[in-house]
């Protein structure tokens, strides 16, 4: 009996679930345990909770949800770093019989869980708190269009990356690749919690993104200050605009498979089985037709990023913009027609490897244009080499190799070689870390003096950059030899030794970039230390073109006093260059959104309710689901979620603005 | 709102000195029908893996085994209904008369509670014969795509609940009327689906 | 950012060193095949990608800042004529390329018949195809000679200079079955079926494996590939025949459960219905074959009176296939005897011959194909794309 009702409560959780055995994880746990409780001792003796949770937590602010999305991002980073550096360790050891340090258990979660982390947990809250932060301020309005929407979506995705953190170190996570293909993902070859931990991390971090690109997509239709036509729009939230509409058609496709898959793995459906007429390849598919747009989700708001830096930079209005929201609009569109890519060795016809090859090589084009528009950006421009320039050079130079061998894969014959081999790994490296990384360390350059008020050091930002752009090219050049020597993806032991080689570079590499992230938060650390030394009154530092730089550093609650009317697609440049006046009277009281817990409190249900489901805990599911639903029907009783900000208060912030210009001279 | 257009020789305008408030709700329909649409995205899905699975009897019942196009008929003749009943509440939101907007409400749900329970009695008579989910792929993906529907009319049925409470709370105040906007928006996209569920699982399955 | 170019030849004086670069240099005139082309699209892209990363370079230093004597032109954002060229420029590149993939795939299809041993020698009636039937398992390779009647596992040979061709298809979850020296890969499913044309051109041992992760024992699933001439291939298949051991249903199921690392095996015997078996998923004895399960599904299934022909699971290689909602596991149960399963079975799989009939190539050798003034034997030399395909043809 009693048995029966520790069954009950805790499901299939036991003391065996933690995994006491892997000293690695144990010894992980503890420093794990050791940092978080000297946090949360800290923010209790500096009796932050208030100030978190009333500034920050509840937060519907766009520009805070923003930088708590990149904080998630930086976090996640260094969770999915480590995985990195253990497979580049152990793949650099495991030679000459040696069977390395890791056990298959181990290693093939750390793979599965370092493609997950990095894509949904690092790259994804990085992306989106960019366009969280940058968007509302570009296109001059005051907030999102759905405040509490983005509160929300934001906890959800935390919601998502704490149960994938919870796998480290309760139970365990998939072992199956970070694309869970059945039947290995099905019950029967995957009988454990990993997988679970995968879909129900996955499905709670999807509603967020998914109501988050809902959220951008209004913003930007709806909100834009008057004036600003489409085609007045900034690059960066033409680029986010695309991408939310990816987001929004694509990750629902994700949700589905997802859901199935569940379905397969709890209830005994045969969606994906092989027997009982299940076909596992509709999953490949199905997966794949939201994989690819992901892709670009990741790599267009950097595009428009990079258009950003190079215009301002380069002191030049950006080359061809009709070009450039074209090329984007391409891009997004065409990428819904090349999935079967990722998948030419299944053995479909030669016609159809062809015509999805074809599609995908037509992506290039307008990419292609992209590079050609920055590069005549820079042409006859006055290049300040600044750390986001900096970073958008490198990226040039980087991605171009990357968008080569892509299109190399592309031709299905060539795929046939190098499909699944470390060549293909070297590939999507070259193109989300020379794209995305470098994309996202320029963005957090270039837009940092805006949210904090002062720039970050130049001196740690260089140590950083060159170690990572030296430190990529070493861990990455390797695997593309290594690729065309054969040698597979996900391997964990070698046998031959001629490999060992190329593995060590590619871990000398790992350490170079290990270095590069540490010299990130260095980065950080100083210049929060010197931030006196390196602070911007201005709110426009760099000289800017477009309306974020328009308002003070970091920007006041209500982002602008007055709604700005915008006359050219470089708004803030046109305005300067017209001799554009503040104005320091006439402000009205200004209406904003108010603050509320029911985000996090929802999230909080929906990771219990993962949580719940994943260790067969049914009474805690259900009671975790009402209290759900609850939750969301009690919040629409509450009709006042707003306030106004009154006039004194706006006549207060502006008039201290103005006596910093003012101290300026 | 002010002009962006600037006359030749008058300063150019660089801001809005009224106060330009963005109507509350002004997003909402936009970003309502973008929810839609990802749920229909989540619909073709299904309907996408019931098109490749459908046939996959695993050597065990079809359609025409298992379908009673009377009572699929009836039921979603219900939902119809149900439907034409919501259009009739939204014309008397918009005439401001609260009971009548009330009493057609509460019509809709019962007739959302009407084809729920057919569609419940329907599976309940499936499963009791050995036609359950795990049966087949094409009972899978049968059972998943008509029970998404399903759950999603019982979610719209809490809602309209939920909203009929807040109507007769608050009255029919603007954020009741949209709300009651988007429920509509809802439930009309909701019979579309079902639409297609009728054609392409039971008439076609028939027909197969 | 002349470091960088520096940095660019570091890994190109890697790749001078001269390590085993299977892919750039395979065995296998299929393999060749795909090596070519990949070599041709890398130099075609980097008619376009050099001088781009030379300008960015170029472009950069000559319009720094600290340049004074450079044109500075703040408003210049606009031009038809180089917006006409960086569309165009790559728009040629990928029809081009695009042209290449489009006759490189259908050439190189791995379901089609090769027709050629290599370049200048067509496969003639006098190549005796080797028919090999591949299957992957939990987490080894069984390789199945139909013509021989023997089978091994984890080793695979094959004459050289004689066309191969294999059926693949795995017992359980998906791999990818890959001998780079060889050919391209192909993806080894269970209950589907993928072919691979090839012919491996030098005597040697190359090494293939899995190339699609399967589990635990994934690393290990490798197996050596013999190229050998005819007289050693004919002493291999000889002793292989002198094994202890023969491949029936009941061995196979034993083999079939999970093991990592195996060695060779040979077996000197196989049951001819085993590969039909396996790839219809029907090793267990009363379990519904795919192929009878198709063709009853086509027929509109079994009817209400079908729904409980199933059997509780008997032998199950994994520790538990049921979902906790699910039912306990099952399968669905066979209708028919053993032999009339294989017989369906049998019925259900493509005729697949023992020799390959000579092919009417003339509807393909268009005339048009050849440049005018050159013979057959300057397109022979020629190494382009389009002359391999000439040759091809």
């Amino acid at each position: 009996m009693p048995d029966t009702l520790t069954k009950f409560i805790f499901g299939r959780l036991t003391l065996e679930s933690l995994p006491l055995h892997e000293p690695i994880v144990v010894a992980t746990f503890i420093a794990v345990a050791l940092g978080g409780i000297a946090l949360l001792a800290a923010i209790t003796y500096f009796k932050l909770w208030t100030y978190l949770w009333r500034e920050w937590f509840t937060s519907v602010d766009h520009k805070k949800i923003g930088i708590m999305y990149m904080v998630l991002g930086l976090v996640m980073l260094l969770r999915g770093f480590s995985d990195a550096i253990m497979m580049r360790l152990q793949q650099a050891i495991a030679f000459n019989g040696s069977e390395g340090y890791l056990n298959s258990h181990h290693y093939d979660q750390i793979f599965t869980a370092h493609g997950v982390i990095m894509i949904f947990f690092v790259a994804m809250p990085f992306v989106t708190g960019l366009m969280n932060f940058v968007v509302p301020l570009q296109i001059g309005a005051r907030d999102v269009s759905f405040p509490f929407l983005n509160n929300f979506s934001f906890w959800m995705t935390v919601g998502g990356a704490v149960l994938v953190m919870a796998s480290l170190f309760v139970g365990e996570f998939a072992r199956t690749g970070w694309l869970a293909y059945p039947p290995l993902s099905g019950i029967g070859y995957s009988p454990d919690v990993g997988v679970d931990y995968y879909i129900w991390a996955l499905q709670v971090a999807g509603v967020g993104t998914t109501l988050s690109g809902i959220n951008l997509i209004c913003t930007i239709i709806k909100m834009r200050a008057p004036g600003m036509t489409m085609m007045r729009m900034p690059v960066f939230t033409w680029t986010s605009l695309c991408t939310n509409v990816l987001i929004v058609a694509s990750f629902p496709v994700l949700t589905a498979v997802l859901a199935m898959l569940s379905l397969d793995r709890y209830v005994g459906t045969n969606f994906f089985t092989n027997d009982f007429g299940g076909n596992p390849m509709m999953y490949v598919n199905l997966i794949w037709i939201w994989g690819h747009p992901e892709v670009y989700i990741l790599i267009l708001p950097l595009f428009g990023v990079f258009s950003e830096v190079t215009s301002t930079f380069s002191g030049k209005r950006l080359f061809g913009y009709t070009s450039m929201v074209y090329a984007t609009v391409v891009i997004t569109i065409l990428s819904y027609l090349v999935w079967l890519h990722h998948f030419f060795t299944m053995g479909s016809g030669a016609s159809v490897n062809s015509f999805f090859g074809i599609t995908t090589m037509i992506i290039s084009i307008p990419t292609g244009a992209k590079i050609f528009n920055w590069l005549f950006t820079m042409y006859r421009g006055r290049i300040r080499f600044e750390l986001p320039m900096m970073w958008t050079v490198a990226f040039m130079l980087t991605f171009t190799v990357g968008g080569m061998t892509g299109v190399l894969l592309a031709v299905p014959p060539a795929d046939f070689v190098l499909h699944n081999s470390l060549f293909l790994i070297a590939h999507f490296h070259n193109v989300i870390i020379g794209g995305v990384l470098f994309g996202l360390f320029a963005g957090i350059a270039y837009w940092w003096p805006k949210a904090f008020g002062f720039k970050l050091d130049p001196f740690w930002g260089k140590v950083s950059f060159w170690c990572w752009v030296v430190g990529f090219w070493f861990a990455f050049m390797p695997l593309y030899i290594l690729g065309l020597m054969g040698v597979t993806r996900r391997m964990r032991v070698f046998d031959d030794p001629s490999l060992q080689i190329w593995f060590v570079i590619a871990a000398f590499g790992a350490v170079l970039i290990a270095a590069g992230i540490a010299a990130f938060l260095i980065q950080i650390f100083v210049s929060i230390r010197k931030r006196e030394a390196l602070t911007d009154p201005t709110g426009d530092p760099w000289d800017g073109r477009t309306l974020e730089w328009a308002t003070s550093s970091p920007p006041p609650a209500y982002n602008f006093a007055f709604t700005p009317v915008v006359r050219d697609n470089d708004a803030w440049w046109d305005m300067k260059k017209a001799g554009y006046v503040r104005p320091l009277s006439g402000f009205k009281p200004i209406h904003m959104p108010s603050n509320t817990g029911t985000g996090i409190i929802l999230a909080g249900f929906s990771v219990a309710l993962g949580f719940a489901m994943i260790w067969y805990i049914w009474w805690l599911a259900a009671l975790s689901f009402v209290c759900l639903i609850a939750t969301a029907i009690g919040h629409t009783f509450n009709y006042n979620r707003d306030f106004h900000i009154p006039a004194a208060e706006v006549t207060r912030t502006e008039e201290a603005r103005t006596a910093l210009l003012a101290a300026q001279g | 709102m002010a002009s962006t257009a600037t006359m030749a020789g008058t300063e150019p305008v660089f801001h809005l000195e009224e106060e330009h408030a963005h109507a509350e709700g002004s997003s909402t329909m936009l970003g309502f029908w973008l929810y839609l649409m990802s749920d229909c995205l989540i619909f073709a899905m299904l309907f996408a893996a019931y098109g490749v699975l459908g046939g996959n009897y695993a050597a065990g019942p079809a359609p025409k085994d298992l379908f009673d196009l009377n009572l699929v008929a009836v039921n979603t003749a219900m939902l119809l209904f149900s439907s034409i009943t919501y259009g009739f509440a939204m014309l008397t939101m918009d005439k401001g008369r609260v009971a009548a907007t009330q009493a057609w409400l509460a019509v809709t749900g019962l007739f959302g509670l009407a084809f729920l329970s057919i569609e419940l009695y329907e599976f309940a008579h499936m499963i009791h014969e050995g036609a359950t989910p795990q049966r087949s792929a094409f009972l899978s993906s049968f059972f998943t795509l008509v029970g998404t529907h399903g759950l999603h009319v019982t979610f719209g049925i809490v809602w309209l609940v939920t909203l009929m409470v807040q109507v007769a709370r608050f009255g029919l105040i603007e954020a009741n009327r949209r709300r009651l906007m988007c429920l509509s928006m809802f439930w009309h996209f909701l019979d579309v689906i079902w639409i297609g569920v009728f054609t392409f699982v039971y008439l076609m399955g028939m027909l197969r | 950012m002349k470091r960088f170019g520096a940095l660019l030849l570091f890994p190109l004086a890697g790749l001078l060193s001269g390590c085993d670069l299977v892919v750039l240099a395979p065995a296998g005139d299929v393999a060749a095949q795909q090596r070519d082309l990949l070599v041709v699209s890398t130099l075609l892209m980097l008619i376009i990608i050099v001088p781009v990363m030379a300008l960015t370079v170029f472009f950069a230093w000559r319009y720094r800042q600290s340049n004074a004597s450079a044109t500075y032109a703040p408003d210049w954002d606009h031009s038809t004529k180089l917006e006409l060229v960086i569309w165009a420029a790559p728009l040629l590149i990928i029809i081009c390329l695009g042209a290449l993939t489009w006759l490189g795939t259908h050439l190189l299809d791995p379901y089609r018949r090769i027709d050629r041993i290599e370049p200048g020698q067509p496969v003639t009636q006098n190549h005796k195809p080797l028919r090999v039937e591949v299957v992957a398992l939990d987490w080894k390779w069984l390789f199945i000679y139909p013509d021989y009647g023997i089978a091994s596992v984890n080793e695979l040979a094959a004459p050289v200079n004689q066309p191969i061709d294999f059926r693949i298809t795995s017992s359980a979850v998906m791999n990818s079955f890959y001998i780079p020296a060889l050919a391209g890969q192909i993806y080894a499913m269970p209950g589907m079926e993928t072919k691979l044309h090839a012919v491996i051109n030098q005597a040697g041992t190359y090494s293939g494996f899995s190339a699609n992760y399967s589990g635990a024992g994934f690393s290990g699933m490798r197996f050596a590939f013999h190229g050998m001439s005819d007289d050693a291939f004919g002493q291999w298949v000889a002793q292989t025949r002198t094994a202890s051991a023969k491949l029936d249903r009941d061995s196979y199921l034993d083999l079939e459960k999970p093991s990592e690392n195996e060695p060779v095996r040979h077996y000197a015997s196989v049951d001819p219905d085993l590969y039909g078996a396996i790839l219809n998923l029907c090793v267990e004895r009363g379990k519904m074959c795919m192929s009878e399960m198709m063709s009853i599904d086509a027929k509109g299934g079994l009817g209400l009176a079908g729904v409980r022909n199933t059997l509780p699971l008997q032998y199950d290689k994994v520790a538990r296939r049921g979902a906790i909602f699910g039912n306990d596991p099952s399968y669905v149960a066979s209708i028919c005897t053993a032999e009339e399963a294989a017989a369906v079975s049998r019925a259900s799989r493509e005729d697949w011959p023992t020799y390959w009939p000579a092919k009417n190539l003339s509807p393909l050798r268009g005339a048009g194909l050849l440049r005018p003034g050159t013979d057959s034997r300057s397109a022979e030399a020629d190494t382009s794309p389009l002359g391999m395909l000439r040759r091809e043809l």
